[in-house]
């Protein structure tokens, strides 16, 4: 009876125990691209009149797509709340977060996570109605503030208010839908989260110019697409793909004239592009174009920043610091070679 | 007639399944092993997997500091507390709501499943409407339901602001019911107030007394004394006087608006509002059916007996028919208690920091300890389950038939 028991233990603990290594392999076997999104943060991740996903984040996963199968509409968008995405990335039910995620120590490395890059450099704000006659931050004495919990903004809260000697009362909420609802039935006095996202909600409240932003930021808030530790080429390919979108709008490559750079003497888009005779993306086994594809699919960083964040979306976020480094912003990839 | 003589043939291996002397035993050792075999998969796939993710098992975030705030929290807290504090927070929310919770939908189940019996036609209907209309809707719906009408019916608290305000408190000036929670005065505990408690407990004291010596004379006497009116007086009268003579020590603090919102004062926020009562109404509903039960599973002859003796209908229901009835109504009465406390766990919906929001919610997301946080919280619910039942059962038994 012992001996069988112990058989059936091995057996079991043999059987057990499946692996996350090579995501690329499961990527391609499953025929699609699992993007974990926010459940709704216009700007980021959104769904359109017609039913389609839209939004900055969108647009990178499908960059990724893109690159990988040659078609962006291979994807899956998987809608996450702040507070399970991270549970959702580490037992394997997305491939990749890119969900206006705060980059940071902790997360980094206790979180046993990979950021690939950042992707927008923001900032925490806080949004309050006019008629409540603050301009300032530093005048939120004794507020009730609505924050989304299991955010880097509900940290960043404490201290704020802790550093400048105020009190608040927190309202916590799930998602930015909810937070959106108590903030205009006055049950908070106002709203904080990063201040793109601010923008963002507020062009689409029912009267934005009832509605303000205040100027302080109080925090730095890089945010960028992860993936899980223990896939160190399934991260080399996601932050190559952000790298060469901003590589694209730093060479001028767009969507629609991405197909003119046939007879360039710019060795770095040939092979950016798979034109020139070296193949360096099957190191990390893509196809010779899959960069090419990757552009394509929403254009380069300045066209997927404007459709979803700038004067084109109506949202009017300036480029700000995340232009690129060749127009006084902060947005530099290494070379690709 | 013959005596059936012990099989004496061999034991065979196929005898374990196949002989009834030894198949129950076969039967629970292969159930036992399957069982085993599974809970060892488990935790062995558990185990692979967090290797696989360069991730550990630890405790430890336990005693790191939180960084975060809490509103309602019954001990002091700041965000420079541990993680383990905000736990003990966010618990100590939870029996909150758990503890109130069970108190209202006693109370509401026990009238409810009364009058779903009344005789009056209106009552019984509209009992049986308040039963079905809350135990056939799930219950997050009603939390979300009963949340949105606070915060979306009330005024906020700039409304109570001005010459002519749109909105006034009430009881004079001194409730104050807004979209962020109502405000009631709190009462300051002044010097010699604690001589004001002793006298009051030593008050209840001495009318618990009063009231068996009342009861001991009727017995023997058959002579009745105005209980109700003298227990009154022995545990209000004493700490009344001494109230006055010691200065009013007690004092109440009314709320005031101030800045964004109402100061001081007791603030029951709309999250805690809104759980409590969501929770209190549907579990009531499921009490309100299990007392009907109990009720019309005393027999009716129990009635007519103590109605042909003279007892008008109000005490054939407390003196007859509910002592037996509650022997019925207490063994699932359980089960609901149970049922509203995990249920409380649904708080996050409405933005409440029990311990799922805590604990299982902004520590678990710093953190990263999904598998911890998880273990800690079932452990919780389920030690409080068992607390609340192994009291009940105590309960139960004390007051259960005994059978002569």
């Amino acid at each position: 009876m012992k001996k069988l028991f112990f058989g059936v233990l091995t057996a079991v603990a043999l059987a057990a125990g499946g692996t996350f290594a090579g995501t690329l392999d499961d990527v391609k076997a499953r025929g699609n691209l699992l993007c974990g999104v926010s459940t709704g943060a216009p700007g980021f991740a959104t769904v359109d009149d017609s039913g389609k996903d839209i939004g900055f984040d969108v647009d990178y996963c499908r960059a990724l797509a893109a690159a990988i199968f040659g078609d962006p509409m291979a994807v899956k968008f998987v809608g996450l709340t702040s507070a399970v995405r991270f549970t959702a990335l580490a037992a394997g039910e997305v491939d990749i977060l890119a969900r206006n995620t705060t980059w940071t120590y902790s997360r980094d490395t206790d979180l046993k996570q990979t950021f690939l890059g950042v992707n927008y450099y923001d900032g925490q704000g806080f949004m309050v109605k006019k008629e409540l006659g603050v301009s300032s931050a530093k005048e939120l004495d004794g507020a009730t503030v609505c924050v989304q919990v299991g955010t880097t903004t509900e940290l960043n809260l404490s201290d704020f208010f802790k550093e400048n000697g105020m009190s608040y009362e927190p309202v916590p909420t799930a998602d930015n839908a909810e937070s959106q609802q108590q903030y205009l039935a006055g049950a908070c006095d106002t709203y904080t989260t990063d201040a793109s996202a601010l923008h963002g909600t507020r062009v689409n409240l029912e009267n934005p110019d009832d509605h303000l932003v205040l100027p302080e930021i109080i925090s730095k808030e890089p945010l960028g697409p992860l993936v899980r530790h223990g896939d160190d080429n399934w991260a080399d390919i996601g932050r190559w793909v952000l790298n060469a979108l901003v590589i694209a709008e730093e060479k001028g490559i767009t969507k629609a004239n991405i197909d003119s750079w046939k007879d360039t003497k710019d060795a770095e888009i040939h092979r950016l592009l798979g034109t020139g005779s070296d193949d360096i993306l099957a190191m990390v086994g893509l196809p010779k174009n899959a960069m090419y594809n990757a552009i394509k699919a929403s254009g380069n960083y300045g066209e997927i920043f404007e459709n979803n964040l700038g004067a084109t979306s109506g949202i009017n976020i300036e480029r700000g610091v995340n232009a690129s480094w060749t127009k006084g912003g902060i947005l530099y990839s290494p070379p690709f070679r | 007639m013959s005596s059936a003589a012990p099989p004496s043939e061999n034991f065979k291996l196929s005898m374990l399944l196949s002989d009834t002397r030894y198949r129950g035993m076969s039967l629970q050792v292969i159930t036992f092993i399957i069982f085993m075999a599974v809970f060892f998969w488990l935790v062995d796939n558990t185990i692979k997997n967090l290797a696989l993710l360069d991730k550990d098992v630890s405790f430890n975030f336990l005693w790191l500091r939180a960084g975060y705030d809490i509103n309602q929290r019954l001990i002091p807290y700041t965000a420079d507390s541990t993680h383990g504090m905000a736990a003990i927070v966010g618990i100590l929310n939870t029996l909150l709501v758990a503890f109130v919770g069970c108190i209202i939908a006693t109370v509401l189940g026990l009238f409810v499943g009364i009058l779903r019996l009344s005789k009056n036609w209106i009552v019984a209907k509209l009992m049986a409407a308040y039963i079905e209309g809350f135990r056939n809707v799930p219950i997050l719906l009603w939390i979300v339901m009963v949340f949105a009408l606070l915060t979306e019916f009330t005024p906020a608290p700039k409304a109570f602001k001005g010459a002519e305000p749109e909105a006034t408190m009430l009881f004079f000036e001194s409730v104050a019911i807004t979209n962020r929670g109502t405000y009631f005065p709190a009462p300051i505990f002044g010097e010699g107030s604690s001589f004001i408690f002793i006298c009051f407990l030593l008050s209840i004291f001495v009318a618990i007394y009063f009231i068996r010596y009342a009861g001991q004379k009727k017995r023997d006497t058959g002579k009745s004394l105005p209980t109700v009116w003298i227990s009154t007086a022995i545990i209000v009268l004493p700490t009344f006087i001494l109230f006055f003579i010691l200065g009013k020590p007690i004092s109440l603090e009314y709320p005031y608006l101030k800045g964004f919102n109402f100061k001081e004062g007791l603030h029951l926020r709309n999250s805690f509002i809104a759980l409590t009562l969501a929770l209190a109404f549907y579990t009531s509903a499921f009490i309100a059916e299990i007392v009907r039960a109990g009720i019309m599973a005393v027999s009716k002859g129990q009635t007519e007996a103590a109605a042909s003796l003279g007892l008008r209908p109000n005490r054939i229901m407390n003196l007859i028919i509910l002592p037996q009835a509650l022997r019925i109504i207490v063994p699932p009465l359980i089960s609901n208690y149970l049922n509203l406390t995990k249920n409380s766990s649904l708080a996050i919906a409405v933005g409440y920091m029990d311990v799922r929001g805590t604990l299982g919610g902004i520590t678990l997301n710093q953190t990263g300890r999904e598998l911890e946080s998880m273990l800690l919280l079932m452990g919780f619910y389920l030690c409080v389950s068992l607390l609340i039942s192994s009291f009940i059962n105590y309960f139960n038994r004390s007051f259960q038939i005994v059978v002569r």
